[in-house]
């Protein structure tokens, strides 16, 4: 692990409390989809991020408005915590023309580049590629952005991987890779799948800084991708971080993955005790913050999320008409 | 006064015009500074671009292929080589999942200017990974645009359109045609993608043809001409999107089509031109259409099976015959008589002992 332990005194308090917004926006967008999953009113295959929350807040927080994102499959975190705009994220699994892809995508291609979100693919390993290829752009150009690429545990697996950070370490990009092990590719335990449980250590070879932290401690992971990003903008090159985390929810959809025998209840309860927002909530309660404060935020965040519903609900779905519109650019 | 120039320096040119006039302009991939990976097409673009726009790159197809769609995302206009096409197929999921994808599924919020070349790199005994033509695989994906110059006038105009173009475009040019010389004009110029020529004007046959094979059909018309037969050329340049008018046009006028495809005969382009024709313009054809493809079967090695393995303008020449009936006995299925299982084996056994 990373020997700095993340330490909330060290963070101003209006940098606390954002992270807190962010992952509470995130948790509770996602417990309301999964309800419109079970409901059927969202179809497209829906991957909830629930319980890693604390990576995508912690790692946006330490990124410029016009630095380039992009995710997986599993994804909704990435895109409201790199400040996506919710109403265009419901209307999308929704299906409609409103949504942020216009219906387009859905859940596992979100889209936002007014604010640096460039797409999210659902090919493991897929968007690594990308990133690395924003960043280089941003090298030819002398522009400052960082690429920030979100992947999971899976796809380090993939041969790609190294290829990107072999590359990426070459030729000093300005990008930063985000490992959230969350030890599950889709049904399939890291153990089966790796003979070392090492993620952070491959980063070695390629001669470049790789951190294991504990993903669910939102100030460590916010600290640590500071430096990554610093040290990206600064022209150091790529940073590996690998963020161990755990999904609530099942790999696709609203369950839980407990009755197919790919995971014990007894697990899911030791990770929901290290719940991120729950320990960022104590540790704004003990720095000062009041509970009236923080039930405040989230009653803005229940409006904002109810609000964006409704939104998608009534918005029109793409004309039929339209299919073949955006094949190609004009 | 017109100036002549190869096809291979005629990239080259396209190369360096491009450049110079659009800073996100770069070139990429396996080879780029090599002195035998990609001919004389890069030759001068390092020593006056420099290691910043001109990358030789470690050998990882998938992650540069990848990273210059990710360039693109980012208003690049970069161009990537596979100096063999063989090798681009460890790139497939960036150029089809992601680049031919993106804009559609971001809902057009996104576009991926990037222009993949591909060299097609064939015979000398090369066999059957150093050897093949995936065109008609990449022409079956909506989202990219795909050209196959014939002449040194197009290898350079379509580049710097499919440079230009804000779509994904796979660019792919052929080492057999590297030497071919011809009037290229110093200016920086367009060839608009989508747009067929014809190469010769015909009223008997139509052939239709891409790259190579339109050199090829070019030196069969001639031929035939001497036989009383005027066939019309019509070289694609484009695939994708194809110029159907441009086809259908000249088959209402000749009633007869031979395609003539360097890409294997199953599920290959060929085939999809024909079944253009068959159904829009059944009504025209005055004889079944022939084409002329590879057979269905791996490159081979030895140059006794290359001899028979690669189309010419003999064998377009002879398809023409067939679909006029003019040919020998069994000259069609000679042609044309690939699917068969067996056929591949008996065909070559018979050329081979010619």
């Amino acid at each position: 692990m990373k020997s700095s332990v993340g330490d909330a005194r060290d963070l101003p308090e209006e940098t606390l409390l954002g992270l807190y917004r962010v992952m509470q926006l995130i948790r509770r967008a996602e417990e309301v989809i999964a309800d419109l999953l079970e409901a059927g009113e969202i179809k497209c295959p829906t991957h909830l991020y629930i319980g890693q929350e604390a990576v995508a807040a912690g790692v946006c927080a330490a990124l410029r408005a016009d630095d380039i994102v992009f995710g997986t499959h599993r994804s909704h975190g990435h895109y409201l915590a790199k400040g996506g705009d919710l109403d265009g994220m419901m209307a999308e699994l929704l299906g409609k023309e409103t949504g942020c892809a216009r219906g387009r995508g859905g859940s596992m291609h979100l889209v936002a580049p007014e604010v640096g979100i460039l797409g999210t693919s659902p090919i493991v390993a897929g968007s690594l590629p990308l990133a690395v290829g924003t960043a280089w752009a941003s090298l030819l150009r002398g522009d400052g952005k960082v690429s920030a690429v979100f992947f999971g545990d899976g796809a380090v697996e993939e041969g790609v991987y190294h290829e990107c950070l072999n590359f990426a370490s070459l030729k000093k990009l300005p990008v930063v890779f985000v490992c959230e092990n969350n030890f599950y590719s889709s049904h399939l335990i890291l153990s089966e799948r790796q003979p070392v449980d090492n993620i952070h250590e491959t980063a070695g070879v390629h001669d470049l800084p790789g951190f294991r932290i504990d993903g669910n401690d939102v100030v460590q992971v916010f600290d640590t991708a500071k430096e990554a990003v610093d040290r990206a903008r600064a022209g150091l090159g790529p940073t590996l971080i690998e963020a161990r985390t755990y999904r609530w929810r099942g790999h696709v959809g609203p369950n839980w993955d407990l009755d197919k025998d790919i995971r014990t209840e007894q697990e899911v309860r030791s990770w929901m005790e290290k719940d991120p927002i729950k320990r960022a909530r104590e540790s704004l309660l003990g720095s000062g913050v009041s509970e009236t404060d923080l039930r405040q935020i989230d009653y803005e965040i229940e409006d904002e999320i109810t609000r964006s519903v409704e939104f998608a609900r009534s918005s029109p779905y793409p004309d039929a008409t339209a299919l073949a519109d955006f094949v190609l650019v004009p | 006064m017109s100036r002549q120039l190869s096809y291979g320096l005629a990239i080259n040119e396209a190369m360096h015009q491009l450049m110079e006039r659009d800073e996100s302009v770069f070139l990429t991939g396996q080879g780029v500074i090599s002195p035998w990976y990609v001919g004389n097409t890069t030759q001068g673009l390092f020593d006056r671009f420099g290691p910043q726009r001109i990358v030789d790159t470690p050998v990882s197809e998938l992650c540069i292929t990848g990273a210059a769609v990710g360039a693109a995302l980012a208003g690049m206009r970069p161009v990537v080589i596979h100096p063999r096409m063989d090798f681009m197929l460890l790139a497939v999921d960036q150029v089809v999942n992601q680049a031919a994808n993106w804009h559609y599924m971001s809902g057009g919020r996104t576009k991926v200017p990037v222009t993949v070349r591909g060299i097609v790199n064939r015979g000398g005994e090369q066999a059957a990974q150093h050897s093949q033509s995936f065109h008609a695989l990449y022409a079956h994906v909506p989202g990219l645009k795909v050209v196959m110059p014939a002449t040194p006038h197009d290898a350079k105009g379509l580049l710097i359109s499919a440079v230009l173009d804000d779509n994904p475009v796979v660019y792919i040019d052929d080492r057999w045609l590297y030497e071919e010389t011809a009037d290229v004009p110093e200016d920086f110029y367009e060839v608009e993608l989508g747009k067929a020529r014809v190469a010769r004007e015909g009223k008997d046959v139509t052939i239709v043809a891409t790259s190579w094979l339109s050199a090829q059909a070019l030196i069969a018309a001639q031929g035939l001409a001497d036989e009383g037969i005027e066939a019309e050329v019509i070289d694609l340049r484009t695939l994708k999107p194809l110029d159907s008018q441009a086809i259908l046009e000249s088959v209402a006028k000749t009633g007869r089509l031979v395609v003539a495809d360097g890409g294997w005969r199953t599920c290959g382009y060929a085939a999809e031109v024909i079944a253009g024709v068959a159904t829009e313009a059944h009504d025209s054809l005055r004889a079944a259409p022939v084409r002329v493809t590879l057979p269905d079967v791996p490159a081979p090695m030895s140059k006794t099976l290359e001899a028979v393995f690669y189309r010419r303008a003999e064998h377009i020449a002879d398809g023409v015959r067939a679909v006029l009936g003019l040919g020998r006995a069994g000259s069609r299925e000679e042609t044309d008589g690939f699917a068969a299982p067996g056929t591949e084996v008996s065909y070559a056994m018979r050329e081979a002992v010619k």
